[in-house]
């Protein structure tokens, strides 16, 4: 076979309509542009809604409910060993939210290799003094470099710096909601008031805004010294480890398996939001579908493009034929066309995709919901485009394999009559 | 006995569209090497058809067809391209040269196709029958800027290119006017007499058809004199 001869025909009906050439190649690069700019555009938007989720929840938390004992006395005992025992309106008793050994815990946590890293956490409902009232909520007692290395917890803070906490003794960064309703900034002093009675003034270094106002309105945190003094406990009290992992479904897997070990409670973070589980997956199958939809459109006007450029070449195929060519010569001639357009039109398709992702990514998306984003938020998943180079190919080359396999079959004469 | 190039042998061809007509009735005969023969006939008498079969672009037929005393009845595609490629030179009533290429590069192309000589072999080649067409200083056009005349000697020194056993035409003066029908007709003449340069030509022109060997005259799908 003659490959450069095949090349050298082929290239000059290419350069020779140069323009129908560059109209088939546009068809191309506008299909894989509108491909990966919606499907970057739209998982980022995706992610972004996980984000909400996914940064500030724990893929495991470890914790003790307070709930009735499951080994109640009486079925501890030999006497009634064989008989079913019914115990009526069972409470719970000894209502201690610390988790035992929590030193112990974290250290087996932290030598597990399929976990990215835990923050240990308290949480104590407290009440906060605003002059005539007292407005309900929880102080979180945080390791501050934990929280923002796994939760990031410092995006949040959208006043004051969270460090501070740790710097500054007693101290306490409030969610916006609750700053507000007690009228208070940074660096003024609120009254906060334990479940057990007492008071406390902590400053106030820093607000936090985590976009979801009902957290704003009870949330704030304070450093883990600062809670455990609040609470007046030792510095071995923890209520929560929150634990994330390198692989968020493993998750269940390893609530289970740590619920065993520890003896504590152990949540997944698919159990606590089976509701964002599913508009997640019902996002991803909108994004999904939306795309295959644009490439399957897109392969059918790539297809036309070639075909039509193909049937108007006819009549030199049909003098290719008649001097020597073989159907096959012919085919492959039609195929380097193909393959030249799809490579061509995809590429630029691909890098005019990235510009236009790039554009969107720099248009301006404030909303007080979402501190952390100015921008419209974009994913630039190689992914996708692998797939856009993979499919630009492959269509091109099918829609100039059919109309030249189907001409390459004819008798010259056919098509020499015909005229 | 002189060498036989091409033999039609009992060759019968229909049209069922819609419904079946027989176009050519057992056509039979054999042109030797170096023969100039035309092929005339009435308008509709099935000339074209006969010369698509004889150049084996249409395989749809029966009877059977030698050409350098190789039968090309049911060869493959490939094989009958290849045979074009080498042996037959065709030349059209309407010009069909690729308007992609320029001139030089239409006669060069079946000639690059064969690989027979190297690349710069087959310029000088194609430089050498355009020369001898007179029409070198037109080499480098586009085929699309070239007039009718100049068109259909560009594609006899294409026919030419790879020296092939024979060259058919199809009216290829039909659509000249009488000067460029005179220079075509001269050429056809002179590479009959000179190079020995086997010819089967179909034509209107009574008087191409005297000045040539050898007639063939065709009617109602037939062979009526040869
Ligand atoms: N594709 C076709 N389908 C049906 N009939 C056809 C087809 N092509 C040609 N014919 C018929 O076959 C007959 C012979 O046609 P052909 O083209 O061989 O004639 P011709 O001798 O070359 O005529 P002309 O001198 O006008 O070129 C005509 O009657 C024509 O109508
Ligand atoms: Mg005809």
């Amino acid at each position: 076979m003659n490959y450069k001869l095949i090349f050298s025909i082929s290239k000059s009906m290419l350069l020779a309509r140069l323009r129908q050439t560059s109209v088939a190649a546009i068809g191309v690069t506008f299909s894989i542009c509108m491909f990966i700019t919606l499907l970057s555009f739209m998982t980022g938007l995706n992610d972004l809604l996980d984000g909400l989720i996914l940064n500030r929840t724990a893929h495991v938390r470890l914790f003790n409910e307070i709930k009735p004992n499951d080994k109640q006395p009486i079925n501890t005992s030999a006497d009634f060993k064989n008989t079913y025992n019914f115990v009526q309106s069972v409470k719970a008793v000894n209502s201690r939210k610390e988790l035992y050994n929590s030193e112990a815990i974290m250290n087996a946590v932290k030598k597990d290799d399929r976990v990215l890293g835990l923050a240990p956490k308290i949480s104590a409902p407290v009440f906060f003094n605003g002059g005539s009232v007292d407005i309900a909520g929880v102080i979180n007692g945080i390791d501050v470099e934990a929280e923002s290395k796994l939760f990031f917890f410092n995006d949040y803070v959208v006043k004051g710096t969270s460090i501070d906490i740790k710097n500054v003794s007693n101290s306490i960064v409030l969610g916006k909601g609750l700053a507000d309703k007690l009228l208070v900034n940074i660096g003024d002093v609120v009254q906060v008031i334990t479940s057990q009675g007492e008071q406390f003034p902590l400053k106030v270094v820093g607000i936090f805004q985590s976009g979801l106002n009902d957290i704003d309105k009870v949330q704030s945190f304070a450093s883990i010294a600062t809670a455990q003094k609040l609470l007046g406990k030792n510095n071995n009290y923890i209520t929560d480890i929150q634990i994330k992992l390198h692989d968020v479904k493993q998750a269940p897997e390893i609530a289970k398996e740590y619920s065993q070990l520890f003896e504590t409670d152990a949540e997944d973070i698919q159990t606590a939001n089976s509701q964002f589980e599913t508009g997640s997956s019902v996002r991803t199958i909108i994004s999904y579908s939306v795309g295959i939809t644009l490439l399957i459109v897109a392969g059918f006007g790539i297809y036309n493009i070639l075909n039509m450029m193909i049937y108007e070449k006819m009549e030199s195929i049909a003098i290719l034929k008649a001097t020597g060519f073989s159907g096959k010569d012919v085919q492959l001639i039609f195929i380097v066309i193909a393959l030249t357009i799809g490579i061509i039109g995809g590429l630029l398709g691909l890098l005019l995709g990235f510009s236009l992702s790039s554009v969107i990514d720099q248009i301006p998306f404030n909303t007080a919901s979402l501190p952390t984003i100015t921008t419209y938020p974009i994913n630039y998943n190689p992914k996708f485009y692998i797939i856009g180079a993979i499919f630009s190919v492959i269509t091109t080359f099918l829609a100039g394999w059919f109309p030249a396999s189907k001409a390459s079959k004819v008798d010259p004469v056919i098509i020499i009559r015909g005229k | 006995m002189s060498e036989i190039i091409l033999q039609a042998k009992n060759i019968n061809k229909s049209f069922h569209d819609p419904i079946t007509i027989p176009v050519l009735k057992d056509i039979s005969f054999t042109v030797n090497k170096g023969e100039f023969v035309s092929v005339i006939g009435k308008s509709g008498c099935g000339k074209s058809t006969l010369l698509y079969i004889l150049s084996t672009m249409d395989t749809d037929y029966q009877g059977e067809l030698f050409i350098d005393n190789e039968t090309m009845t049911n060869k493959k595609e490939a094989k009958l391209a290849q045979i074009r490629n080498q042996k037959i030179g065709f030349v059209f009533q309407f010009h069909y040269l690729l308007n992609e290429f320029t001139a030089l590069q239409n006669v060069m192309l079946p000639g690059l196709k064969l690989k027979k000589y190297s690349e710069q072999e087959v310029e000088h080649r194609a430089m050498e029958r355009l020369k001898k067409l007179g029409i070198e200083q037109l080499a480098l056009k586009p085929a699309n800027q070239l007039s009718g005349g100049e068109k259909q000697r560009v594609a006899i020194a294409r026919a030419l290119i790879n020296d092939p056993a024979i060259i058919m035409g199809d009216e290829p003066t039909g659509n000249l006017d009488k000067r460029n029908g005179q220079i075509v007709f001269d050429i056809f003449k002179q590479l009959a007499e000179e190079l020995n340069q086997t010819l089967l030509i179909v034509t209107h022109d009574s008087e191409f058809a005297r000045n040539s060997h050898r007639i063939i005259e065709m009617e109602d799908g037939r062979i009526i004199k040869q």
